[in-house]
């Protein structure tokens, strides 16, 4: 079976378990809010300091959802030690490892997408004119976090304490994701708008480094 | 989880007196040199010695985690675990040196710039990659069985040491405040002042060489030990 056909399979795999029961996606996303709300409180969010802050929080907002909401992605597979049944299958590792990454992409952004209009609302932002450009940062600013993120998982699922570990090996490493991604989206809800060149082909780079990085270190990831 | 008897691998020598020697000589001429023979600078004054010794450790820490990256590579493609060994021996004691820049240089700025602390690129990055090498040495802890230990501990590595030129020009882009390099741009820095940096730089390698060295030979006894005691319980 090609790499992308058994990619493609793992990714629908992932999509029926995680919507059979939509607790991850429901759970992140009250997760967010709250996260949204209790940043409220930390400043005054007028319209013109909103506009300053607004970007970075919502962005912080969404690397811890990804650092709790990756978690299960291999966790899930060693209650029944299903990663065993995978990992024999006649495919290349990395398409286990990329079905997962997709399916997190999505996860993560459908998160993304459903909590914009809640921040536009209660941050006072107007983001309807600017969706194209807005969108194109979510989706490179979560390949990122999706591609990092699901590394980890694998990574922390085989340690102690792996939920406090996650968001620990993560988030450092994403701090560049986060700079590009809060700059990025600050220029876009600024007005007038203008989509920064340096900091998509900044978010670009990395992405492309750390899916490159995954692909090389994804046989071994994987191997009992 | 079947391990074939482990042949006895050699721990590496223990460090000869000589080369100590060497390092303690180098130390002693590169202080000699840092806080007496240079020159004190016109406008920071005697503070500004503390720059040699900053400088040069965040040069050879940086080297250390270089060389996490290079032991998280051979680990992976040779499965020997005496890279695993390199690796967290680098680690540490970079976390060390960067240690020792993240605390010498607010004892700079506070004279100079008036406070301990700002978050400018530099410094940031620093700070960064000091957590990231921590959070390195934390998963190590984490997890018990050496080969599964090397195995994730090299993809974090080099995960991270992949990480640092993103997090430098992130964080260059982001904010810049810093006192521009000195090195390699019309030479502000007095020759006398070159000559001790230099020294201070070649007295931090050796501490690294000596140090990692030493770091390394404990982990490859630790394995040592660990293999004969696997074996007494099997054979028990």
């Amino acid at each position: 079976m090609s790499m992308t056909r058994a990619a493609g399979v793992i990714l629908a795999k992932e999509l029926r378990t995680e919507f059979r029961s939509r607790e991850l996606l429901g759970t992140t996303l009250v997760f967010v809010l709250i996260v949204i709300v209790l940043f409220s409180f930390t400043f005054n969010p007028t319209s013109a300091e909103s506009r300053r802050f607004g970007p970075g929080l919502l962005w912080l907002a969404f690397l811890f959802a990804g650092s709790l909401m990756l978690q299960p992605s291999f966790l899930r597979e060693q209650t029944n030690d299903t990663l065993a049944a995978l990992r024999l299958a006649p495919i290349d590792p990395f398409s286990i490892l990329a079905g997962k990454m997709a399916a997190n992409f999505l996860f993560l952004l459908l998160v993304e997408v459903l909590l914009l209009p809640v921040f536009a609302v209660l941050y006072n932002t107007a983001i309807l004119p600017v969706l194209p450009q807005l969108l194109l940062v979510l989706a490179l600013g979560t390949v990122g976090l999706a591609t990092t993120g699901t590394v980890f998982s694998a990574v922390a699922s085989q340690a102690r304490l792996r939920e406090l570990l996650l968001p620990l090996l993560l988030l450092p490493v994403l701090a560049p994701v986060l700079i590009a991604s809060t700059e990025a989206t600050i220029g876009v809800l600024r007005d007038p708008s203008e989509l920064s060149l340096v900091w998509m082909t900044f978010l670009a780079s990395f992405d492309v480094v750390f899916l490159t990085a995954a692909w090389m270190v994804g046989e071994y990831l994987l191997e009992e | 989880m079947e391990t074939e008897t482990q042949s006895r691998i050699p721990a590496g020598a223990a460090i000869s007196l000589p080369s100590v020697l060497v390092v303690f000589l180098l130390l002693a001429a590169a202080s000699y040199g840092a806080l007496i023979w240079a020159p004190t600078e016109a406008t920071m004054g005697m503070i500004q010695r503390i720059f040699y010794f900053h400088v040069a450790s965040a040069w050879s820490g940086f080297i250390g985690f270089i060389m996490v990256f290079v032991g998280s590579v051979a680990y992976l493609r040779t499965r020997a675990l005496k890279w695993d060994w390199l690796s967290v021996a680098s680690a540490e004691v970079g976390v060390a040196f960067f240690t020792i820049v993240l605390v010498t240089g607010p004892i700079w700025a506070k004279p100079v710039w008036g406070i301990w602390w700002t978050w400018d690129a530099r410094l940031t990055s620093s700070f960064l990659l000091w957590v990231l090498f921590v959070s390195y040495l934390i998963l190590r802890t984490l997890v018990d069985e050496p080969e599964r230990r090397a195995m994730v501990s090299a993809v974090f590595g080099i995960f991270a040491a992949l990480d640092i030129p993103l997090v430098y020009f992130s964080i260059w882009w982001f904010r810049t405040q810093h006192p521009q390099p000195v090195i390699g741009d019309g030479g502000s820095l007095a020759p006398r002042m070159g000559w001790v940096l230099l020294l201070c730089w070649a007295a931090t390698l050796g501490v690294l060489t000596l140090l990692i060295r030493i770091r390394y030979r404990l982990e490859a006894l630790r394995s040592e030990v660990d293999g004969i005691r696997m074996n007494a319980s099997r054979n028990s």
